[in-house]
């Protein structure tokens, strides 16, 4: 697949890579802008998808919470309107997260190069893309020239094998693999996922861990596209149909690793070990099961993991020792790129059904069509049934841009990627886990195990 | 791009391991321009308090660092989003090295592109220099990017290694796209090979 996409050798090792497909969403404007200012023109708008998503509101019938955020949403309409992209803007029902977005129209494809100016464009490594997050000087390259530089990574294989069992599903896979490896784990790395247990995953269950392999400091993430990768693409609107489809999926089929493959790193989880799993500090990798107990920094020898574990317990308001399961929750996010597509909100409405939210609970689905097709199977009535907010698609309180953000020292429940200090606030404590997790913390107002609740 | 060669300047020691994008520029400060002005988001919410004061104990903000312009940070140092903004801040400070055992990745190669130098050192010597910044606050390092070394303020050198192409791109100070323009034509070729090859990538 590397090779497949070298334009050119450079110095030092470094190659130029070609780009197969572009996203962009408001964070692209900067780009935009100083790309029609130097007097250029983006080399490939036919390769280049945009909507929005960081800064729109998704309070309902809101789209915009200041001048600020409403000119560069207009700017983002204008500049593509302009040079000729496609663009899902405020109004369009395929507006949503990118990351959600570009899988959800058939954009994304096996065996492509894929970036995007967000850390999440790692997702789309769940159908066999290279797919990695750049930043917005990058970002203005790729659009003049369809191309970015770079250094072969090395790679990494993470296996899960086994079943995971009741109220485990791929979020508590990524996160107990990251609570192993760490969050530098997989720097300057690509990670394979392989193995029964992700071989069994359906797509969007795929994308949930790609999405967060950025966590464990990889670069992108990359299952082997499969018979559940073509039945999920085909017929999308930017598929490939036809004759096309036919030729596409023969060439799929052989991107598969070499059974002998050589690996740079190797890493083994079984999935019948993995309990839920959340985490209790202030990096993805602070990952533990719902049974344990918060750690005590006296028991940690590193001086500066000590100090680190300090600080998080400190932001946190925590104690060493203190049970995980029971902790107070003040309020529960179920979004984000991670975990906002359909698979996620059914599992969410499945433990919410006929109890009730007793905290504020918002439920933000990932895109407009994944709104309108959970508003067929009748899950907004479940969510709004048990008292949890039923919003628009958009990043929302995952990273919070658009202001929709927890109050100092708020516990929260998210199924969002990130539970950094200020991540979703100034001072607010987010708790990571599944969308079944933070559904049962919403109708008991504490961290609970799902497997308690019963399905 | 301004050019990177020698440094000498004082360097301020940050020991958190893990430091994330968010903690370098909160989010709500991203719709801000580019600008000098950006100076004051860095490290927003660990140097000021609640009043938009300074908390002295933070360590950007005591006497001896101010005017730093190496930053020795811990493990995996710009972790987290793709946001170049948290470059933008450091560089807006005054910040034009950073010394680490790892770097986030998107974070490493956003420092590239704004003739930031990010230098990858053992976890060991990166320790051992921000012990000797701890014990002389104050004191100056000096990052040589053409013998690709870094001495310590007790005189010990640590050679880094850097690839040859990051290397002469921030010896001349040239960004990538004035490099890529003259690709052109390979590029124009490739898409024509692989438009034969892959003609379902092809777009709308």
């Amino acid at each position: 697949m590397w090779v497949r996409h070298v334009v050119a050798e450079g110095p030092g090792g470094h190659v130029l890579l070609y780009v197969d497909r572009h996203l962009i969403h408001e964070g692209g404007t900067k780009a935009l802008t100083r790309l029609v200012l130097a007097g250029r023109r983006v080399r490939r708008p036919d390769l280049t998808l945009a909507t929005a998503d960081h800064y729109v509101l998704t309070s309902p019938g809101a789209f915009a919470g200041d001048p600020e955020v409403s000119a560069m949403v207009e700017t983002l309409a204008r500049h593509t309107a302009e040079q000729g992209i496609t663009y899902f803007g405020v109004g369009d029902e395929r507006r949503g997260i990118v990351h959600v977005v570009g899988p959800e129209q058939g954009w994304t494809l096996p065996g492509i190069t894929l970036v995007c100016g967000d850390s999440h464009t790692s997702t789309h490594g769940a159908f066999g893309a290279l797919a990695f997050g750049i930043g917005s000087t990058e970002v203005e390259h790729v659009l003049a020239t369809q191309t970015v530089w770079q250094r072969r990574p090395r790679v990494m294989r993470v296996t899960v094998d086994g079943r995971p069992g009741f109220g485990v599903g791929a979020k508590d896979v990524i996160l107990a693999v990251i609570g192993r490896i760490g969050a530098g784990g997989a720097t300057g790395h690509v990670i394979e996922y392989a193995g029964t247990a992700i071989r069994a995953m359906t797509m969007d269950e795929r994308m949930t861990v790609c999405n967060m392999s950025i966590e464990a400091g990889a670069r992108a993430g990359m299952v082997a596209p499969d018979e559940t990768t073509f039945a999920y693409l085909a017929g999308r609107p930017f598929a490939p149909r036809g004759e096309s489809w036919t030729r596409a999926v023969a060439a799929w089929r052989g991107l598969a690793t070499d059974p002998d493959a050589a690996f740079d790193r190797e890493v083994r989880l079984d999935a019948g070990e993995i309990a839920p799993t959340l985490t209790w500090g202030t990096s993805p990798q602070d990952a533990l099961p719902i049974t344990a107990h918060i750690p005590d920094p006296g028991h940690i020898e590193d001086p500066a993991r000590r100090q680190a574990v300090t600080r998080a317990l400190a932001y946190m308001g925590l104690r060493p020792g203190q049970p995980l399961q029971g902790l107070a929750v003040d309020r529960v996010f179920i979004g984000s790129c991670t975990n906002s597509r359909l698979d996620d909100l059914r599992l969410a409405a499945r433990i919410v059904r006929g109890r009730r939210a007793v905290v504020r609970a918002w439920v933000v689905p990932g895109s407009g069509l994944i709104k309108r097709q959970a508003e067929a199977e009748g899950l907004d009535q479940i969510f709004r049934d048990a008292g949890l907010e039923w919003r628009q698609p958009g990043c929302s309180m995952c990273v919070g841009m658009n202001g929709e953000v927890a109050r100092q020292g708020d516990r929260v429940a998210s199924t969002s990627n990130r539970n950094f200090e200020g991540r979703q606030g100034q001072g607010a404590r987010t708790h990571l886990m599944s969308p079944a997790m933070a559904a049962a913390a919403a109708v008991t107002g504490r961290l609970t195990d799902v497997r308690t609740l019963g399905g | 791009m301004e050019a990177f060669t020698r440094l000498t300047a004082v360097a301020v020691p940050f020991d958190l391991p893990n430091v994330d994008t968010d903690r370098l520029v909160p989010a709500r400060f991203l719709r801000k321009p580019r600008g000098p002005e950006c100076a004051r988001f860095l490290f927003h919410d660990l140097r000021f308090d609640a009043a938009g004061v300074e908390r002295p104990d933070f360590v950007l903000n005591q006497p001896a660092y101010r005017g730093a312009r190496i930053l020795v940070a811990a493990a995996n140092f710009g972790c987290g989003s793709s946001r170049e903004m948290a470059v933008w801040v450091l560089e807006a400070f005054g910040i034009r090295a950073v010394i680490a055992p790892s770097l986030g990745d998107i974070f490493h190669q956003n420092c590239f592109k704004n003739g930031l130098l990010p230098v990858i050192l053992p976890d060991g010597v990166v320790a051992g220099l921000r012990r000797q910044l701890h014990e002389r606050p104050g004191a100056s390092l000096t990052v040589d990017l053409p013998v690709q070394t870094v001495t310590a303020p007790d005189g010990s050198v640590a050679r880094f290694e850097i690839d040859a192409f990051r290397k002469e791109l921030l010896l001349a100070g040239r960004d990538e796209l004035e490099l890529t323009i003259a690709y052109e034509g390979r590029i124009t070729a490739f898409e024509a090979r692989q438009r034969e090859a892959m003609p379902w990538l092809a777009g709308r």
